[in-house]
């Protein structure tokens, strides 16, 4: 009886945090908000489905399988976040007006600098529609 | 390709984890089972060569536990937090990409930080300078200066607490003096 | 414990709606392959309810799989949209 209460609390629990992956990534404004939004079932939800397919199974011989199963995901998903927040810095998709403070603009533009110049003009690609609010020079507080 | 012999010791780390790896996944942690994967593991370690990774020679199994309660207890908060503000701010979010300078110099735990800190919802390693080991951060709901100050005293804690479990002597004996410091 | 199942099946049905809802609206290709990540994982979410509801450990191993390679996918995509500028 216990088993099942606890059993359906941490299913639901798990649920309720790909249910906030999903409203995250349809209500955040930009790529690298809704980032963060994602990283959420993947971490935290699958701990707590493991956790309650381990209370439900109740063997210990299952343990370290699912032990595993979750350093997997703990060590592949930061590279796949690094890399994706990466691409999306790089080319820009993210909304400038909503950053209150940018400590990598001038580092990148000046290794861009070295490259080539033409690099810091905003997307082309079909981004962000509607206001393309121009930026000041550094990480000036805007808010 | 030439290879350098590595020292079996080096390697160590590597084959125990494969060996655990190998038990879980048969579900099996039986002296056979366990020394079959002890050989597969050394003959993996052998001929699919890749440049060793410089552990730092230090691991204290007493100070993993609190911090992987600290570590619990962050990704519980952050997760809420992220799911409050993704249903009451949405479109209105303020953001910051912060730049937090570490103070060890090592790769291995410069990643393990980069790692700790994009696990838990709400910040995010865009990019990694590794001649400064500085880490660029994007945040979320980062309204202020204060914020992002906030932000840096929390990523140079979690970096202190990996120092304590497994960071190089040096840096284990500079970040005691900075703590006896008033 | 049967309605709790049906619950968590509803949860995660309104989620994989939404993040589809993400890959299909775009805007760009970064914005899909996260939020087919996200569907991944939602998968992922319904082998072990599948697991916990008929009481069998089939899919465990097909959920090391995926969280092992899960990755490579967005990985490839976030790296060719790097190169290409």
């Amino acid at each position: 009886m216990l088993q099942d209460v606890v059993v359906s609390v941490l299913l639901i629990a798990g649920a309720l945090m790909s249910l906030a992956a999903g409203v995250g990534l349809v209500r955040f404004p930009d790529l690298l908000s809704r980032m963060h939004a994602a990283t959420k079932p993947q971490v935290l939800g699958l701990l707590l489905f493991l956790l309650a397919l381990a209370v439900e199974n109740g063997t210990w011989l299952l343990v370290p399988l699912l032990v595993l199963c979750w350093v997997f995901q703990l060590l592949t998903s930061p590279v796949s976040a690094h890399m994706v927040g990466r691409a999306g810095y790089r080319t820009r998709h993210l909304r400038r007006d909503l950053l209150t403070l940018d400590e990598l603009d001038d580092v990148v533009a000046r290794a861009a600098g070295e490259g080539a110049p033409e690099d810091r003009r905003p997307p082309r690609q079909g981004g962000h529609p509607g206001r393309a609010v121009p930026r000041g020079d550094s990480g000036v507080p805007e808010a | 390709m030439s290879r350098q012999h590595i020292p079996l010791i080096t390697e160590l780390p590597l084959v125990i984890w494969l060996v655990i790896v190998w038990g879980a996944l048969w579900q099996d942690f039986g002296p056979g089972n366990l020394v079959f994967g002890a050989v597969i593991a050394y003959a993996v370690v052998n001929f699919f060569y890749l440049p060793p990774v410089e552990l730092t020679g230090r691991f204290n199994v007493l100070w993993v536990v609190p911090f992987l309660g600290r570590f619990l207890l962050q990704l519980v908060t952050a997760s809420v937090e992220v799911f409050w503000l993704a249903v009451s701010k949405g479109p209105k979010l303020r953001n910051a990409v912060v730049a937090v300078e570490l103070r060890s110099h090592s790769d291995f735990l410069v990643t393990a930080t980069g790692h700790a800190l994009s696990l838990i919802p709400g910040s995010l390693v865009l990019e990694v300078d590794r001649s400064t080991s500085t880490l660029y951060l994007h945040c979320l709901n980062v309204a202020s200066e204060e914020d992002a100050e906030v932000i840096r005293r929390d990523v140079r804690a979690t970096e202190a607490w990996l120092i304590r479990i497994m960071g190089t002597r040096a840096d284990f004996a500079a970040l005691r003096a900075e703590e006896a410091l008033p | 414990m049967t309605i709790v199942i049906y619950v968590v099946g509803g949860i995660l049905s309104v989620a994989a709606v939404l993040a589809l809802y993400r890959a299909v609206r775009g805007p760009s290709i970064l914005d899909r392959v996260l939020a087919l990540d996200v569907v991944l994982a939602i998968i992922g979410a319904g082998l072990v309810v599948s697991m916990v509801a008929n009481r069998h450990l089939d899919n465990l191993i097909l959920l090391v799989a995926i969280s092992l390679i899960g990755f490579i996918g967005s990985v490839t995509v976030a790296r060719f949209v790097t190169d290409r500028k």
